[in-house]
């Protein structure tokens, strides 16, 4: 009875996520996108949070470039292009940004073999 | 010993941090991204002084070289490099073509009827999409654009006697 109830909560959590994603319209992904792109002129804040020129003019060119049909990736790909990969909060993984990505993990995997190391092996 | 390893490998790297920090605190925080040898796209606006809308396709035309400059009535650092935009209409080699961003058309024309009209067209850029596809920041900003539309060269802020300089040294 639990596992039915637990996968009836599931299949509706599902549901209304699905749902949500489905109307998620112009506006939203505006929002999305502004969210994670850099105001150059007012750093420490996104287009999102800024209320400068630049950042309002982004914005209405992040609408411009929706409705002429371009996806979130092509969207990102064209600011890139116009102002480097410094503008989005979410940089690629690439040559110049894989250090910033991996040295986390390899942190993370040789600071939980030295904890398993003191926990575990030394005690057998 | 290997204690001894250990502390002397946290010291290195806790200076080793602290020296990309100290240096990174020179640095401009100013980021300016190279355009050099992008191609400026076709865009369409109206003119300040006509209500027709015109490609930059029909006035990036004639010349060997185009300077694009971005301005506004209401900023002052325009003001202070107006004279030099004068300065460089001068030059015959050149077409300065002005891209009002986010102003009032009448102040806009009262700026143009006060200070002189250095450019040979300009374009109305209200909401500030064009100059944000032209990968502006702001204003004033200045792009050098050769007869093939390829970026040349991109002076962010106001032009002064040291970029008037290179700008006619790349003209010649």
């Amino acid at each position: 009875m639990k596992i039915l109830k637990l996968l009836l909560i599931i299949i509706v959590f599902i549901a209304n996520f699905a749902k949500v994603n489905s109307t998620e319209n112009k506006d939203d992904l505006v929002n999305k996108i502004s969210k994670n792109i850099r105001c150059l002129i007012c750093q420490g804040q996104s287009i999102y949070d800024s209320q400068s020129d630049f950042s309002i003019s982004m914005r209405l060119l992040i609408k411009k470039k929706i409705e002429e049909g371009l996806n979130e990736k092509e969207i990102y790909d064209f600011l890139k292009d116009k102002y480097g990969d410094w503008i989005s909060y979410e940089p690629e993984f690439n040559k110049k940004t894989f250090i910033l990505w991996i040295l986390p993990i390899l942190l993370f995997i040789i600071g939980g073999a030295i904890l398993f190391n003191r926990l575990f092996v030394k005690k057998y | 010993m290997k204690n001894k390893i250990l502390l002397i490998s946290l010291i290195l790297f806790i200076c080793f941090c602290l020296v990309v920090l100290f240096k990174g605190l020179n640095n401009s925080n100013v980021y300016i991204p190279d355009t050099t040898n992008k191609i400026v796209k076709e865009f369409k606006s109206r003119s300040l002084f006509s209500d027709n809308e015109i490609s930059s396709e029909k006035i990036l035309v004639n010349s060997d070289y185009y300077i694009l400059n971005i301005w506004a009535s209401w900023c002052g650092p325009c003001r202070k490099e107006h004279p030099k935009l004068m300065e460089l209409s001068k030059n015959s080699s050149v077409k300065l073509i002005g891209i009002n961003y986010r102003d009032n058309f009448k102040n806009a024309k009262n700026f143009i009827k006060k200070f002189g009209n250095p450019y040979s067209f300009i374009f109305v850029d209200t909401n500030g999409i064009i100059s944000i596809e032209l990968g502006a920041y702001g204003v004033p900003e200045t792009i050098i654009v050769n007869k093939d539309k390829k970026i040349i060269k991109k002076f962010v802020g106001s032009l002064d006697d040291k970029s008037l300089k290179e700008i006619n040294s790349i003209l010649k």
